[in-house]
C-alpha cells in the first residue's frame, strides 16, 4: 500500500514537468519576439530590448526554464502585462466564483446521475433505460453555453424567476449566492450527468450479473437495497474514476459558461487574458488548472483502495 | 438448362427480398445511423450548396436594416450590422464541418501513428505513453485555449490545436487495441513466417482495429465541432471575418436579451449537427460490436 502511494506520487512527477514546460513554452509558440509581442505595437527597439533583458530572454531556453520553473514553485507566477498585479493575487481574487460553481456542478450531477445510471440498469432494455440513454445523447450533444442561453432565457427572463447573469459572494448570503449560481451550475453539469450517467448504467450492469446479487435477492433483499447497497458499492471504481476525469470537461465548460452569465471567476480571466495577449494571466490559469486536474485524479486513485479493498497494487 | 436450375435454386434459398424492403430493415436495425447520417448529409448538402441556398452576401453590412426580426425577407432576421443571419448561419456550416472533419482525420491519423508505433515495440511504449499522459493532463477546451493564445485565430490553427488536444486518446486507444491483438495466435503465426514488423502491423494488426477507430473518430469529430463553436464564442477561434456559429453566437451576446433569435439559430444548427455525429457514432458502435452495444 504504502509502496503504492510513493510510486503513484512519483508518476505524478514527470507528468507536472511536461505540463510546466508546457505552459513555459506557450509564450515561445507564439510567431515573432516575445518581448517584442508584449511591448506592443508603439514599443521602440530599446524598450523591447529593455524587456528581453527583464524576461531573461537573452539566456538559454533551459536556464529560462528552470529559473521560471523555480518561481513558479514558490507560487510567483509572473506579473500580469495588462494590469500590473501579480498573476498570483489574480487568480486568488476569482478562485470564490469558480470553485463554487464546480462543486455546486459535481453535487447536482452526481445526485441526478448515479441514481439515473441505477435506475436504467436495473430495467436494462425497458423504455425507463431508453429514456435515460436519450437524455445522455442529448447532454453530450448541446453544448454547454447552448444550455446556458436557454436555461437563462426561459427562468430569468421569460419566468423572471432567478437573476440573468452575475455573481454573488457567498459572504452576502446563502440565498443570493445559490440564486445566482444554480442556472450556470446546472447548464454545466448537462454533459456531466451525461458521463456519469453512462457510465453508471455500465458498470451497473456488469454488477448486477454477479452472484453474489443473485444471493442477496434469493435471501430475500428488497430492490432497494440490493441495487444502492450491494451493488451501487461494487459499480462505484468506475463511476468514481469517471467523475474525476469528467473534472477536465467541468474546467473546459467553467470557461465558456462564465462568459455566457458573466461571472468574474478564473475562466473569465483566462478569456480576458486572449484577447489582451496577457500571457503571463494565460500561463499561470493554464497551470493552475492543469496541476488541480492531476491532483485530483491523483487523490482518486489513492481512493480505489478504500471503495474496493479488492484493489491490490 | 442447368442455368436455369441453377437459378431457381439459389432462388429458393435465398430469396432475394425486394430493396424496399431491405432498406426497411436496415432503417428498421440501425434507426440511429439513419437518422444521424441524414441530419449530417442535410448539413454537408447546405455547406456545400451555401452560395446557393444563402442569397444575400453573409458579409454584407446594411446599417439601415440592422437587428431585425426574423421576416420573409430576413429568414432569422439580420445582426447589429445589418448582415442576413440566415446567409451567416448556412455559410457558418462550412466551418463547423470543415474544423469537424479535418480533426477527425488529424487527430485520427496521429493517433495512429503514435498509437501503432507504441503498442508494437516496446521501447516507444514508454516514451509515447507518458507523452500522452503529460499531453492528457492538460483538460482539452484549455489546451486548445492555450495553443490558440500563442498561435493566433485561424481555421487551419484552429483545427491543429484541436487536433492536438484530441489526439492522444486515440492513440491510448489503438494501443490497447494493438496488444490485444498481439496475443491473438495469427500474429504469432506472422512472425514465425518471417513478416518484419511494419508489415504485421500494416497487414494484420491495422485492419482489426478499424471498427473501434472509426467510432471514436466520430466523437473526436463531435467533440471538435463543440470545442471549435467554444472557442470561437470566446473569441479565440475562427477570426471573426469568417462566419462561423460560435463566431455568430459570441456577437449576439451582447443583443442576446432583447434579441434572443440571433444566438438560436447558430444554436439550434450546433447542436443538431452535433446530435447527428453522435447518433451516427452510437449507431456504428453498436453496428460494429452488437455484443458490446446490449451493455454500453
Amino acid at each position: 500500500m504504502l509502496t503504492f502511494v510513493c510510486r503513484r506520487l512519483l508518476s505524478t512527477i514527470p507528468v507536472m514537468l511536461f505540463i510546466a514546460l508546457f505552459v513555459f513554452s506557450l509564450l515561445y509558440l507564439a510567431p515573432g519576439d516575445p518581448a517584442a509581442l508584449i511591448a506592443g505595437d508603439q514599443a521602440s527597439q530599446t524598450e523591447i530590448d529593455a524587456i528581453r533583458v527583464t524576461l531573461g530572454l537573452d539566456q538559454p531556453f533551459y536556464i529560462r526554464f528552470v529559473g521560471w520553473l523555480g518561481h513558479a514553485l514558490r507560487g510567483d507566477l509572473g506579473v500580469s502585462i495588462f494590469s500590473q498585479l501579480p498573476v498570483t493575487t489574480l487568480i486568488g481574487q476569482r478562485l470564490e466564483p469558480t470553485l463554487s460553481l464546480m462543486l455546486l456542478t459535481v453535487i447536482i450531477s452526481v445526485c441526478i446521475a448515479v441514481p439515473m445510471g441505477v435506475l436504467a440498469a436495473a430495467n436494462q432494455g425497458r423504455w425507463i433505460d431508453r429514456i435515460v440513454m436519450a437524455v445522455a445523447v442529448f447532454g453530450f450533444s448541446v453544448p454547454v453555453f447552448v444550455v446556458g442561453y436557454l436555461l437563462s432565457w426561459v427562468f430569468a427572463i421569460r419566468l423572471d424567476l432567478l437573476p440573468v447573469q452575475g455573481y454573488t459572494p457567498l459572504a452576502e448570503g446563502f440565498a443570493p449566492f445559490l440564486a445566482n449560481l444554480i442556472l450556470p451550475a446546472i447548464a454545466l453539469s448537462c454533459v456531466y450527468i451525461a458521463l456519469i450517467a453512462r457510465i453508471t448504467r455500465t458498470s451497473m450492469i456488469d454488477v448486477l450479473s454477479q452472484d453474489y446479487i443473485r444471493t442477496a435477492r434469493a435471501k430475500g433483499l428488497g430492490q432497494g437495497p440490493v441495487l444502492f447497497i450491494h451493488a451501487l458499492k461494487n459499480a462505484s471504481v468506475p463511476i468514481v474514476t469517471v467523475i474525476g476525469i469528467g473534472i477536465a470537461l467541468l474546467i473546459g465548460g467553467a470557461v465558456v459558461t462564465e462568459t455566457v452569465f458573466a461571472i468574474p471567476g478564473v475562466g473569465r480571466l483566462v478569456v480576458d487574458a486572449i484577447l489582451r495577449r496577457d500571457y503571463p494571466v494565460i500561463q499561470g490559469v493554464v497551470l493552475l488548472f492543469s496541476v488541480a486536474y492531476v491532483l485530483i485524479n491523483l487523490a482518486i486513485d489513492l481512493l480505489y483502495t478504500v471503495l474496493d479493498p479488492r484493489v491490490r497494487y | 438448362m442447368t442455368i436455369k436450375s441453377n437459378m431457381i435454386a439459389t432462388g429458393d434459398l435465398f430469396p432475394s427480398e425486394p430493396r424496399r424492403g431491405r432498406v426497411a430493415t436496415f432503417v428498421r436495425r440501425h434507426p440511429t445511423i439513419v437518422a444521424g447520417g441524414g441530419i449530417l448529409f442535410l448539413m454537408v448538402l447546405i455547406a456545400v450548396f451555401a452560395q446557393w441556398i444563402a442569397t444575400i452576401d453573409p458579409d454584407k453590412i446594411a446599417p439601415i436594416k440592422r437587428n431585425r426580426e426574423p421576416t420573409a425577407e430576413f429568414w432569422f432576421g439580420t445582426d447589429m450590422l445589418g448582415r442576413d443571419l440566415f446567409s451567416r448561419v448556412v455559410y457558418g456550416a462550412r466551418v463547423s464541418l470543415l474544423v469537424g472533419f479535418a480533426v477527425a482525420v488529424c487527430a485520427t491519423f496521429l493517433g495512429l501513428v503514435t498509437g501503432l508505433a507504441a503498442g508494437a515495440y516496446r521501447r516507444l511504449d514508454m516514451v509515447i505513453m507518458r507523452l500522452m499522459d503529460g499531453l492528457m493532463s492538460v483538460p482539452p477546451i484549455l489546451l486548445a485555449i492555450a495553443l490558440m493564445a500563442a498561435v493566433g485565430g485561424s481555421v487551419f490553427n484552429v483545427i491543429l490545436a484541436i487536433s492536438i488536444a484530441e489526439f492522444p486518446r486515440m492513440s491510448r486507444l489503438v494501443r490497447g487495441l494493438v496488444l490485444s491483438i498481439r496475443e491473438q495466435a495469427y500474429i504469432d503465426g506472422a512472425i514465425a513466417s518471417g513478416s518484419s514488423m511494419p508489415k504485421i502491423i500494416v497487414k494484420h494488426i491495422l485492419p482489426n482495429t478499424l471498427g473501434p477507430i472509426m467510432v471514436q473518430a466520430t466523437y473526436i469529430c463531435s467533440a471538435a465541432m463543440i470545442t471549435e463553436a467554444a472557442l470561437s464564442f470566446i473569441g479565440a477561434g475562427t477570426p471573426p471575418s469568417i462566419p462561423s456559429w460560435g463566431g455568430i453566437m459570441n456577437e449576439g451576446r451582447m443583443l442576446w436579451q432583447i434579441k434572443p433569435y440571433i444566438i438560436l439559430f447558430p444554436a439550434v444548427f450546433l447542436s443538431l449537427t452535433v446530435l447527428a455525429v453522435n447518433l451516427l457514432g452510437d449507431g456504428l458502435r453498436d453496428a460494429l460490436d452488437p455484443r458490446a452495444a446490449s451493455r454500453i
